[in-house]
């Protein structure tokens, strides 16, 4: 029963990102990356990495893609037309993901699973205290990073604002 | 697990009284009667109103995008239905049994924006889409300050797993922790152990009276995540006729109410359950006369789901009479009224609570 589940996420998630690839219209292929993320969040929990994917969750498909469809609904003509992407740069594009993909499978097989290796007892309760221990460094430099994020964006957002005014 | 088999006649039964009940209560607010015709004093009216419903012919506008148009009302459905599957309903029955419980519940409910946005542009109608632009906009800006609300809560409960909140809440406490001790206000210098007294006094309100703040944040970021007045901006009938769902007719504009009600009671169970004891009673054991005890049950037995049921619903229906309540009463907002509420005032004031929590908690052990 497990197997079947995680092959059926696994495809789930290989259908949607190709279906992203393919189809022309940005609003599908946005809501289509909203089923390859929660298939992504599916898989996450079969590696025991529960928070990991409710933060998936939480974080790319409540936060980030609803940005992305807003900003392809407000570049949309309301009177119907909808947005067409074009491909581009098809004979790199291919062979670059095509590198990649050969040196993720075979570096996939030098690993060993994660999930043998982590303690999940009470995975909160440890992520929370190696946060504030072990990777405080690491945390401290991500929370930086998303401050100066904030800033530049809402000064980027107000510049205009502020010439208008004066 | 199986809280399915309770959560889904309880949502469609809650629906059906709830219509009723908003009826009447605006109604009364307003000064009038509300549905008199159909059956004694009305009873009947959300029945009929449904019979007819069901029988409408399903409408697809010719140039809506008609795959996503009919699947739009489901996704919501599903978005907010999904959270139930963690909030418990008795001692001995609980939902998903996950260690992220509360932020698994925000996390998956929030997806409801999703199906938002597929219906309101998917009907290829401008009141559709300003609706479900404004709807996202507001969801979006009121998750902040609705999570860090929870958060305060969690700050004091030291757990994300809805069930063991819960317990914690009153006179069980003990046969779920072995050295559980509540004090009263959380103040273990005072050194008033509540632990065995139970009722009200346990509650997280009391436990820890900084979350009475932090539960006004709570309602009012709830009132805004289930789109009601005076947050109703995404269907305002005066400007966009209905907003998100102006193209939907028959099951499937039922299948959109459903999940607004549904959302109400889901935000009204989560208030409940962090908030005012979950399923634990009101009243306290007083010396010898043991009121909690009385009105709890041995775990297990019939009585104590009896009683465990009986309280979970009457604390939940008082909040939902609350929201609608509010709705009777206070205006809409403006656009920028509302966003200026959320981003100016509640959140910063969740921050602060929220150090004022960790605070407390640090006075509770």
């Amino acid at each position: 029963m497990t197997e079947v589940t995680f092959y059926f996420f696994g495809i789930l998630t290989l259908a949607s990102a190709i279906f992203i690839l393919i189809t022309k219209n940005v609003l599908h292929a946005a809501l289509s990356l909203v089923v390859t993320l929660l298939s992504v969040a599916a898989l996450y929990v079969f590696t025991n990495a529960e928070f990991l994917a409710v933060t998936q969750i939480m974080i790319y498909v409540g936060g980030i893609v609803v940005l992305i469809v807003f900003g392809v609904m407000l570049t949309n003509d309301v009177s119907g037309k909808t947005i067409i992407s074009g491909s581009v740069n098809r004979l790199s594009g291919t062979i670059i993901t095509l590198t990649v993909l050969v040196m993720l499978i075979y570096s996939g097989q030098e690993l060993t699973p994660i999930a043998t290796k982590v303690h999940n007892t009470a995975s909160i309760e440890n992520l929370g205290e190696h946060l504030m221990t072990t990777y405080l460094l690491p945390f401290e430099i991500a929370a930086l990073l998303l401050l100066i994020a904030l800033v530049a964006a809402s000064i980027i957002a107000g510049h205009d604002l502020q010439s208008k005014i004066s | 697990m199986s809280t399915i088999l309770f959560f889904l006649p309880l949502l469609l039964v809650f629906a059906v009284l709830a219509i009723y009940g908003e009826r009447k209560i605006s109604a009364f607010i307003q000064n009038r009667y509300g549905p008199m015709e159909t059956g004694y004093y009305g009873l009947l009216q959300t029945v009929a109103d449904l019979l007819k419903l069901l029988q409408k012919e399903d409408i697809v506008p010719r140039v809506a995008s008609k795959a996503l148009f009919l699947v739009a009302p489901f996704v919501i459905f599903v978005a907010v239905f999904a959270g139930f599957s963690v909030v418990p309903v008795l001692p001995t029955w609980q939902g998903a049994s996950i260690n992220t419980g509360v932020f698994f519940l925000l996390a998956i409910v929030s997806l409801d924006v999703i199906g938002i946005i597929i219906a309101g542009w998917a009907s290829n109608n401008k009141y559709s889409l300003l609706g479900a632009v404004r709807s996202a906009s507001q969801i979006i800006s009121y998750e902040v300050p609705l999570t860090l609300s929870v958060v305060c809560v969690l700050v004091v409960t030291q757990s994300l797993d809805l069930q063991v909140i819960s317990f914690q809440q009153g006179v069980l406490s003990n046969s779920y922790f072995a050295d559980a001790e509540n004090y009263l206000f959380g103040l273990s210098f005072a050194n008033v152990n509540t632990t065995e007294i139970g009722g009200v006094l346990t509650w997280n309100i009391l436990r820890a009276p900084v979350l009475i703040p932090v539960w006004i944040i709570f309602f009012i970021t709830t009132l805004a995540e289930s789109n009601r007045a005076p947050f109703d901006l995404p269907e305002a009938e005066s400007e966009l006729v209905s907003g998100f769902h102006t193209e939907y007719s028959g099951f499937r504009w039922a299948i959109i109410m459903l999940s607004e009600y549904g959302m109400m009671l889901l935000t009204s169970l989560l208030g409940v359950i962090l908030f005012f004891g979950s399923w634990n009673t009101p009243f306290p054991n007083i010396g010898s006369i043991k009121l909690a005890s009385w009105t709890t049950g041995e775990v297990g037995s019939m009585a104590s789901v009896f009683w465990a049921v009986l309280w979970l619903l009457i604390k939940t229906i008082i909040m939902v009479f609350i929201q609608m309540w509010i709705r009777w009463t206070y205006p809409r907002v403006r656009l920028d009224q509302l966003m200026s509420l959320g981003w100016k005032y509640l959140t910063p004031a969740a921050l602060v609570l929220l150090f004022f929590s960790a605070l407390w908690r640090l006075m509770m052990v």
